[in-house]
Parts: C-alpha cells; sequence; structure tokens
C-alpha cells in the first residue's frame, strides 16, 4: 500500500495544451511506484484566468469541479483535496461543504494568504467539524515575499496549527525548495503538524533530520511535481526504516489523518 | 556497468551534509549500484586556488581505483597549464571548472583559453549549473548559475573542445542544443541529475528532441541521494541499449581520451 498525499491534475482550462498526457503520466508513473491512492488537487485554472496561487472564486469549482470527474473515474486509484481561496471566505465555506460532501477528504491551501492569518480560521473550523485534513503549501524558510504567491512557512503554519490543536495540518513538500532545517525545527514541538516529503528536492540528510525532528509517526510520503524524485525518496526510507516503519510513512499514517472510510481499504 | 560523471568528496561549506568521505561515497555507490565514479574534490571549489586539493584528489582515487580523479583547473591564475598537463599525464577522465563559483566570466576569455587547451589535449572540460536550488542556498552563497550563452560560447570557442554539464535543466538543455550548430551540440553531453521525470517527462521528452546519445549517468552525490538519478530511468521505458548508453556507454564510446 502506498498513498501519496501530494498529487495534481489538469483540466482543459488550464495553460496546458497537454494536460491530458499530464494526467496519464502522473497514473502510468503510479503504476511503475506502486502508488494505490493519490491524494490530488487542482489549483483553479492553474494560471490561465487567474494566478496559480491566487485563484479566483470563478475559476475554482471549476478545478474542483475536474478533480471530482477524475475521482469518479478512477475510484480505486484517486482522492481529492478542495482547493479554496481564503480571501473569499463565504466562497471557501461554501466550497469545501460541497466538495467534501461530494467525496472529498481534505482541504488545499495554496499560497493565497499567510497561515497565520486570522482568515484561515474558519476554513480549520470547518476542517476540525468534518474531521479532514489541510495541506498547506509551504515555502521552507521564507526569507522575503516571493512574487506570484503569499507564501507561509513552518513558523507560520505552526502559529496557525497552535490555535487549532483539533486539526491536522500537513506541512507540504519539505523537499520544495527552502532551507528544509528551518521547517523541521518550527515543527518538531507542533503535534498537529505532518511533513509531507514531496518535491524535487533530493539533499542527502533530508530524510534523516525529518526523522530526527519528527519522528516516523509523522511522516507522509509524497510526489508533488516530481514523481522520480518521490520514488527516489522511498527507495532511501527502505535502508532506513524497518518495514513496519517504512509502512507508517508509506500509508498508515495517511491513512489516520483523513476520514475514515477515505481509501478503498479502510 | 552504471557510471557517474557527478560525484564530489569532501565537506560542502554550505550546510552539514552525510557522507562525504571516500569510503561512505563507495558504500553508497554499491548500494545503488553505481561501479564508477568520476569525482571532484568539493571543498576545493571553494578555495582561492582551487587546484590546491587535486592532490588529495588523486592521493585519494589512486587507493580506491573506482573512483576516478576530475581535478578544479582555475584558468584565471598562473600555472593552470600545469594543472591540464597533470591531468592528461594522470588519465583524469575529464577536468572541471566552475566559473560562477571561481569568480570568473563564464564566458570569458580565461574560459575560452581552458576550452582551448582541453580541446587541443582531447580532454573533457566539466562544469555544474548548480549545486543548489536557488530556493535553499545559503544566504551567502551567492555565485550565478552557469547561463546558457556561456556554454554555447564556449563550444564555438574550439571546434575540438568536448564539454560535460552536470544539474542542467530542461530549459538549458534546449537552448544549447537548439541554439547550436549540430557540430557543436554534438560535442557536450548532459548529466541526467537535474532533469524532471513524469509527470513533466523532461527527461523522456529530452531523449527524443535532443537525443539518447547527448545524456550521461550523474547523481550530485553526495548532495544528492543517488538514488534518484536510477529512479528516473527506472520510470522511463526505454530499450536495454539506450539505458546502457546513457549509463556507460556514452561515456565510455564518446568522452573517452
Amino acid at each position: 500500500m502506498l498513498i501519496d498525499v501530494h498529487a495534481h491534475f489538469y483540466h482543459d482550462r488550464t495553460p496546458r495544451a497537454d494536460w491530458r498526457e499530464r494526467n496519464a503520466s502522473r497514473l502510468a508513473a503510479g503504476e511503475k511506484i506502486g502508488i494505490t491512492i493519490h491524494v490530488a488537487s487542482i489549483l483553479g485554472s492553474w494560471g490561465r484566468t487567474s494566478p496559480t496561487y491566487f485563484p479566483s472564486p470563478a475559476d475554482l469549482p471549476y478545478g474542483n469541479d475536474a478533480l471530482l470527474a477524475l475521482v469518479r473515474d478512477h475510484p480505486n486509484r484517486i482522492r481529492g483535496y478542495v482547493t479554496v481561496n481564503p480571501n473569499y471566505t463565504a466562497h471557501a465555506r461554501g466550497e469545501i461543504l460541497r466538495c467534501l460532501a461530494a467525496g472529498m477528504i481534505g482541504i488545499k491551501l495554496a499560497a493565497s494568504r499567510r497561515a497565520s492569518d486570522p482568515l484561515l480560521d474558519p476554513i480549520c473550523d470547518i476542517a476540525r467539524d468534518r474531521d479532514v485534513p489541510v495541506l498547506q503549501h509551504v515555502w521552507q524558510h521564507r526569507r522575503r515575499d516571493w512574487p506570484g504567491q503569499e507564501a507561509s512557512d513552518a513558523v507560520e503554519l505552526c502559529a496557525l496549527a497552535r490555535r487549532h490543536p483539533d486539526v491536522r495540518f500537513i506541512l507540504a513538500h519539505i523537499g520544495g525548495g527552502g532551507d528544509w532545517r528551518h521547517s523541521l525545527a518550527a515543527v518538531r514541538a507542533a503535534p498537529n503538524v505532518y511533513v509531507d516529503l514531496s518535491g524535487s528536492g533530493v539533499d542527502a540528510g533530508m530524510l534523516e533530520e525529518c526523522l530526527a525532528a519528527v519522528g516516523v509517526a509523522r511522516l507522509l510520503w509524497g510526489t508533488d511535481l516530481t514523481m522520480d524524485t518521490g520514488w527516489a525518496k522511498l527507495r532511501s526510507l527502505e535502508r532506513l526504516l524497518s518495514p513496519e516503519e517504512l509502512d507508517l510513512v508509506k500509508w498508515k499514517n495517511a491513512a489516520g489523518i483523513f476520514p475514515r472510510g477515505a481509501f478503498p481499504f479502510d | 556497468m552504471r557510471i557517474d560523471v557527478n560525484v564530489f568528496l569532501g565537506a560542502y561549506p554550505y550546510r552539514r551534509v552525510p557522507g562525504t568521505s571516500p569510503d561512505a561515497v563507495l558504500r553508497a555507490m554499491e548500494r545503488v549500484g553505481i561501479d564508477e565514479a568520476w569525482a571532484t574534490h568539493l571543498p576545493g571549489l571553494f578555495w582561492q586556488a582551487p587546484a590546491e586539493g587535486n592532490a588529495w584528489l588523486y592521493e585519494t582515487t589512486t587507493r580506491a581505483p573506482r573512483l576516478k580523479p576530475v581535478p578544479a583547473v582555475h584558468p584565471g591564475l598562473p600555472g593552470w597549464e600545469a594543472v591540464v598537463a597533470e591531468a592528461v599525464d594522470r588519465g583524469a577522465p575529464a577536468v572541471r571548472c566552475d566559473p560562477t563559483y571561481f569568480g570568473l566570466d563564464p564566458g570569458g576569455a580565461e574560459m575560452r583559453g581552458l576550452a582551448a587547451a582541453c580541446g587541443a589535449a582531447r580532454l573533457p572540460l566539466l562544469s555544474a549549473v548548480r549545486l543548489e536550488d536557488v530556493r535553499q542556498r545559503h544566504p551567502n552563497d551567492r555565485a550565478a548559475e552557469l547561463p546558457a550563452a556561456a556554454l554555447r560560447a564556449l563550444l564555438r570557442s574550439h571546434a575540438k573542445l568536448r564539454l560535460v554539464v552536470t544539474h542542467a535543466d530542461r530549459a538549458l538543455v534546449e537552448e544549447v542544443h537548439f541554439g547550436s550548430t549540430p557540430e557543436e551540440a554534438a560535442r557536450v553531453w548532459w548529466d541526467i541529475c537535474w532533469i524532471w521525470g513524469p509527470p513533466e517527462d523532461h527527461l523522456e521528452t529530452l531523449l527524443g528532441t535532443v537525443g539518447v546519445e547527448r545524456f550521461v549517468f550523474g547523481t550530485g552525490q553526495p548532495l544528492r541521494i543517488p538514488e534518484n538519478a536510477v529512479a528516473k530511468l527506472d520510470l522511463l521505458d526505454l530499450p536495454a541499449a539506450q539505458r546502457t548508453a546513457i549509463e556507460s556507454g556514452n561515456v565510455r564510446t564518446r568522452l573517452s581520451r
């Protein structure tokens, strides 16, 4: 069993003319790697009609519906996070409730609003009430603002996590660029923050330091945009962990933070 | 047979990296099935005189024959020609120069002089585009990434120069390849360590557009885990002959001295 907690798909209203090939490639690579479930999100129009990290209320439902269609087409392979923009509070609440009712199993927050901002509180309240995790896009040690996103780092996510101790948060792509040691130092004392191993970074020592910082019980396996790096980290974990520990990272930790019944094997 | 053209030995100045000793690198090679590695003394790349790390490198690789020495040469320092000559005498598979780390104009006169010397000696010249993701570099690690224009300029500067470029992404490979004549493009090889696999499929695309003969196996270890380069190849449906070409054949047949 292997759950990818950080996957993405595309649709016909993104800038990608090759969106079908990219979706098919993810599924085909997943078969080779042995991925049982891709837990995915679609960030609005991926920049076509609103910015990727600031998706508009018009684009979000289209992306979320495209993902729901993929879940219906691949009921044993794909699950969804509902993506919302916290700047539009009422829309975000409505979209979360609509998509969770339709079968999505988590909430995806990109970089539309700093994670520590009070506008994220109503979203976390729903996550608590509906018992779903929040996957927060994170820039590992944001030293400044970067164009195109209002990125958050682990310190800011942990501030949110302290305000919502009953919500489970996933710190996105520890290998996704930036100083991951800064993030690990921040999440060490945040028991409701899980670390997603995805991202293109395959730095030597990163896996060992993740284990040292949060232990095997708070690590989640994922890929994001580069499945080869995900597979490489999985292969590295095989030499660092016992088979029982490896199963925690591969799927058992994920099965524990998503709602019961979220996966076919639940 | 798997040859890794992109390996370092020794400590990295900007963060703690495990497994940088020769023994640790050899164990990692054993773990992922790498038979031979082109290795450079990593601390030396950050010294005023990078070639001062070469003596240790030659001594170390003499004791560990699976490691092949790729000595550093700084063409802006007096005596650099002797560094190239020593590399030839000692049978090094290549020399390396990372001009932006050495404070050199990457397409400037010193680099063109080195390109000419390497071309004349039939000694491949190796350079890295980057060593780390720009987003995670130490605040004081400000060396620019190697620009495509400089690589094109070097290829044009000497008709016999053979370049091995590591840590390049798809955009840079395409810019150099299609910005060069077929003859020029046939004298550059790219390691696969920084090229994305699925679902973006950059490596698969490049193998089709640029050609299998242009790519060599490289990991960037010990800064990066070597499992990644192997996983990239395992995710492709390559005929055995093409995989062999990338893993060792292109180095043995096209980059031999």
